[in-house]
C-alpha cells in the first residue's frame, strides 16, 4: 500500500480529513480488522498463559491498538519497522500472520523466531519487521541504522521505530535522534506514551512532560497526537513519512495512550489508580474508531460484525494450527548462532 | 546463639538491605521499579514504605547513568546499592561499571574508594529468552578492581550482600532469579560472610566439583545420586567468583584427584576456565587422574523454547553423567 491509495476514497468533499480522503473503504476496513486482530491475539496469548501453554512472560499492548495500525498501515513490506517489549501490535499492524506469532508463543519450528525468542523478539524480517525487543530503548540505534542503509542505497523506503515513553531516558535514544538528524535519515520515532515506564510515571521519570518537546533538540519536527485515534496517528505519521521519503530528514510523533492491562504478567497495579484505569477503558480506541466509521457511511454494524467474526475465526483456527506445531530438539541447539556456524552444519537459513 | 528461622532468598536480601540502611544512614537503594512496585523480582518489596523514596530511589530506566550516579555517590561519601532488573541491563552500563568504578582508585593513585554496590538478578529458567536470562559473572570477574560474589543459600545471600555493602570497593552481587524462592537459615543478626573464600557443602573423596549459585544446588543433587552408586563427590560452593578462593579449590583436588567445574555461563573462557588453570598451574596438577571436567552452559544465547532452554545449561542429570564418567576406572 502506498501512502496515496489508488481507487476511490472512502470519504471526499471538503469536510473530510486526510484519513478519509486518502483511503479506501477498503483499507480502512482492514486497518479495523487489524485493530480487532491484535486485541483478540493479545487476548487470547494472555489465555494461552493462563493455560500453561506459554511460559515467560508477555507484555500486552491492549488499549494501544490505533497507535501500531495507524502508523503500519501505508508501509510497504520494504519499509522497516522496530519494535519493543510491548510488540504484538506493530507486528500485526506490519501485516504478520497471527498464526505463526502463536507458534512462537509456543516455542515451536513453525513460529516466526522457529520458537527461540518468544514474545519479546518475534519478528519477520522478510516483510520488513526488524523485531520486537527485550532491551528498552534498543530498536532506536537498529531503526536509524536501518534508515542509514535505506540512504546509502538512495532507496525511498523509510524506517518507523516504536519505542515507549520510557525509552526516552536512555541514552540510546538521544544519541540516535541527534544522529538522524545530522545525517537526515529517513526515520520516523514513534514514541507511545502510555504515561508509564513499568511502575514509573513519566511525571516521575522524566523533565519534560512531552516526549515530543525533545525534537526541539535534535532539530527535527515533533509533533503530538491522540495516540487512542488511527486517523491522527496515521495522518501525522504519513506527513512523516512523506518528509522523509522525499529526503528532508527525521520525525518524533508523540502518541498519547494507555495500556490498560499491567505491566507484564507480574504487575499488581501499585502505582495507578482504578478509576483511572477504567476512565482509560473509556477510550478505547476500537469502539471509537467504529463510531467514526460508521458515523462517516464507511461501514455499518453489519459489515463491522462481519470483522469481528472473521478475526475471531482467523484467531481460534490459528491458534488451535499452532499448537499443532512441531517441537525444536535439543541437537538443533545451535542453529542460528552463526551464519558460518549454520554453513558448517549445513543448515540453511 | 540465633534461633533457627527459615527466610527465602529474597527475603534475605532484602532483610540485609534493610539492616544495612537501619545502621548507616549513607546506605540507599537505586534502581527501576524498586519502590511502590517492589522491584521486577519483589526483592525490595515495602522497603519504600519504611524507609521513604529518597533512600529507596526509582530512577528512570537509565542503566548507564543510574549505575554511574550510583558511582559517583560512592566516590562522594554514599553507600549506594543500585539494582538492575535484569544483570543483562549491566551491559548498558558496562562502561561506568568497567572504565569507571573499577578503576578509579587506581588511576587516581589509590587516593580514592568506590563503595558501590551492584544487585545482579541473573540466569536462566524463566522463559525470558536472550536478553533477560544470562549468566555475565565471567566477564565482571575479568576486569582488575571489582569483586564478583554469587550467592547459593539464603544464609549467603544475606552475608555477602551485608559484606560487599560494607566492602570499600566496588562489588557485583549476582542473584540467580531461580534461588529466589528457595528458602533456608537465616540468622536474624547482621552478619557478612567474608568475599573470596569458597564453602565445602559436601565433603566426598572421589571428585570435586566447583559450582556456584544454582549449579550448587544442581551439583549436590548429582552427588546424592551418584552416592547410591557408591561414588562420593565433593561440592564446593565458591561463593565469590572475583578474588577466587584458589587455596580451597586446590586441597580438595589434591585430596580427590578428579575435578569438575560446573556453571551456567557459556562454557568457553568461562569460570570453569578459570577454575581448571588454577588447578593445572598448581602443585594440584600433579594428583590428577583423569582430564578435568567443564560443564558449562552452551555455545549459543539462551533460547525461549522451554526444550531448548533447558538444552542450554548443565541439569542435573548431565552432571551425573559427567561425573560417572570423569570417575570411570577409579571405583
Ligand atoms: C535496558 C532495559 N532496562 C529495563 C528493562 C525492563 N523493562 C522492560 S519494559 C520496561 C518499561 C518500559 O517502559 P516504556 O518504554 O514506557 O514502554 P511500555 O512498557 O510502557 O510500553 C522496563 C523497565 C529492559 N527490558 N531493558
Ligand atoms: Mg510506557
Amino acid at each position: 500500500m502506498a501512502t496515496k491509495s489508488p481507487g476511490k476514497p472512502a470519504a471526499s468533499g471538503k469536510n473530510a480529513r486526510p484519513f478519509y480522503a486518502n483511503h479506501t473503504t477498503e483499507q480502512l476496513k482492514e486497518a479495523l480488522r487489524r485493530m480487532y486482530l491484535i486485541r483478540r491475539f493479545e487476548e487470547m496469548a494472555e489465555e494461552s498463559y493462563v493455560r500453561g501453554l506459554t511460559h515467560g512472560t508477555m507484555h500486552l499492548s491492549v488499549g494501544q491498538e490505533a497507535a501500531a495500525v495507524g502508523a503500519c498501515m501505508d508501509l510497504s513490506t520494504a519499509d522497516y519497522i522496530t519494535s519493543t517489549h510491548r510488540g504484538h501490535g506493530h507486528c500485526i499492524g506490519k501485516g504478520a500472520d497471527v498464526k505463526f506469532m502463536f507458534a512462537e508463543f509456543f516455542g515451536k519450528e513453525e513460529g516466526y523466531c522457529r520458537g527461540r525468542g518468544g514474545s519479546m523478539h518475534i519478528a519477520d524480517p522478510a516483510t520488513g519487521n526488524l523485531g520486537a525487543n527485550g532491551i528498552v530503548g534498543g530498536g532506536l540505534p537498529l531503526a536509524t541504522g536501518a534508515a542509514l542503509a535505506i540512504k546509502q542505497r538512495k532507496g525511498k523506503d523509510v524506517a518507523i521505530c516504536f519505542f515507549g515513553d520510557g525509552a526516552q531516558n536512555e541514552g540510546a535514544f538521544h544519541e540516535s535522534l541527534n544522529m538522524a538528524a545530522v545525517w537526515k535519515l529517513p526515520v520516523v520515532y514513534v514514541c507511545e506514551n502510555n504515561q508509564y515506564g513499568m511502575s514509573v510515571s513519566t511525571v516521575r521519570s522524566t523533565a519534560v512532560k512531552d516526549v515530543a518537546t525533545r525534537a526541539v533538540a535534535y532539530n527535527m519536527p515533533g509533533v503530538i497526537v491522540d495516540g487512542n485515534s488511527v486517523a491522527d496517528v496515521n495522518e501525522a505519521v504519513s506527513a512523516a513519512v512523506e518528509r522523509a521519503r522525499n529526503g528532508e530528514g527525521p520525525s518524533l510523533i508523540e502518541c498519547k495512550t494507555y495500556r490498560t492491562k499491567g505491566h507484564s504478567r507480574s504487575d499488581r497495579n501499585r502505582y495507578r489508580t482504578k478509576d483511572e484505569i477504567e476512565a482509560w477503558k473509556n477510550k478505547d480506541p476500537i469502539p471509537a474508531f467504529e463510531s467514526e466509521l460508521e458515523a462517516h457511511g464507511i461501514a455499518n454494524r453489519g459489515e463491522i460484525d462481519a470483522i469481528r467474526d472473521a478475526v475471531e475465526k482467523e484467531i481460534q483456527e490459528s491458534f488451535e494450527a499452532a499448537t499443532k506445531g512441531t517441537n525444536p530438539t535439543p541437537d538443533s541447539l545451535l542453529r542460528g548462532v552463526t551464519t558460518t556456524g549454520d554453513i558448517a552444519m549445513g543448515v540453511e537459513a | 546463639m540465633s534461633e533457627v528461622r527459615e527466610l527465602s532468598f529474597s527475603a534475605a536480601v532484602q532483610e540485609a538491605l534493610a539492616q544495612a540502611m537501619e545502621a548507616d544512614e549513607r546506605v540507599f537503594l537505586m534502581g527501576e521499579d524498586i519502590g511502590v512496585y517492589g522491584g521486577a523480582f519483589q526483592v525490595t518489596g515495602d522497603l519504600v514504605h519504611r524507609f521513604g523514596e529518597d533512600r529507596v530511589r526509582d530512577t528512570p530506566i537509565a542503566e548507564l547513568g543510574g549505575a554511574g550516579v550510583a558511582v559517583g555517590a560512592a566516590v562522594a561519601g554514599s553507600r549506594p546499592v543500585y539494582e538492575f532488573q535484569f544483570s543483562d541491563f549491566a551491559t548498558l552500563a558496562m562502561e561506568q561499571i568497567v572504565n569507571q568504578a573499577a578503576k578509579m582508585r587506581f588511576m587516581l593513585g589509590g587516593k580514592v574508594s568506590v563503595p558501590v554496590v551492584f544487585r545482579m538478578p541473573c540466569g536462566s529458567g524463566t522463559g525470558a529468552a536472550a536478553q533477560h536470562s544470562q549468566s555475565l559473572e565471567a566477564w565482571f570477574g575479568h576486569v582488575p578492581g571489582l569483586k564478583v560474589v554469587e550467592a547459593s543459600t539464603p544464609e549467603d545471600a544475606k552475608g555477602l550482600l551485608l559484606a560487599a555493602i560494607d566492602d570499600p570497593d566496588p562489588v557485583l552481587v549476582f542473584e540467580h532469579k531461580l534461588l529466589y524462592k528457595v528458602k533456608g537459615h537465616v540468622p536474624a543478626e547482621m552478619y557478612r560472610t567474608p568475599i573470596g573464600k569458597a564453602v565445602v557443602r559436601r565433603e566426598g573423596k572421589h571428585a570435586t566439583v566447583v559450582a556456584a549459585a544454582i549449579m550448587v544446588h544442581k551439583a549436590l543433587e548429582a552427588a546424592e545420586e551418584l552416592a547410591k552408586e557408591g561414588i562420593d563427590i565433593e561440592v564446593i560452593d565458591l561463593r565469590t567468583i572475583r578474588p577466587i578462593d584458589s587455596a580451597t579449590i586446590i586441597e580438595s583436588v589434591k585430596k580427590t584427584s578428579r575435578l569438575a567445574c560446573v556453571y551456567e555461563g557459556v562454557k568457553t573462557l568461562g569460570i570453569g576456565a578459570e577454575i581448571s588453570a588454577i588447578v593445572a598451574e598448581s602443585e594440584a596438577f600433579d594428583y590428577l587422574d583423569a582430564p578435568i571436567l567443564r560443564l558449562g552452559g552452551a555455545e549459543s544465547p539462551i533460547p525461549y523454547s522451554p526444550i531448548l532452554e533447558k538444552a542450554a545449561v548443565p541439569q542435573t542429570d548431565d552432571i551425573v553423567a559427567g561425573l560417572r564418567d570423569l570417575v570411570k576406572g577409579r571405583i
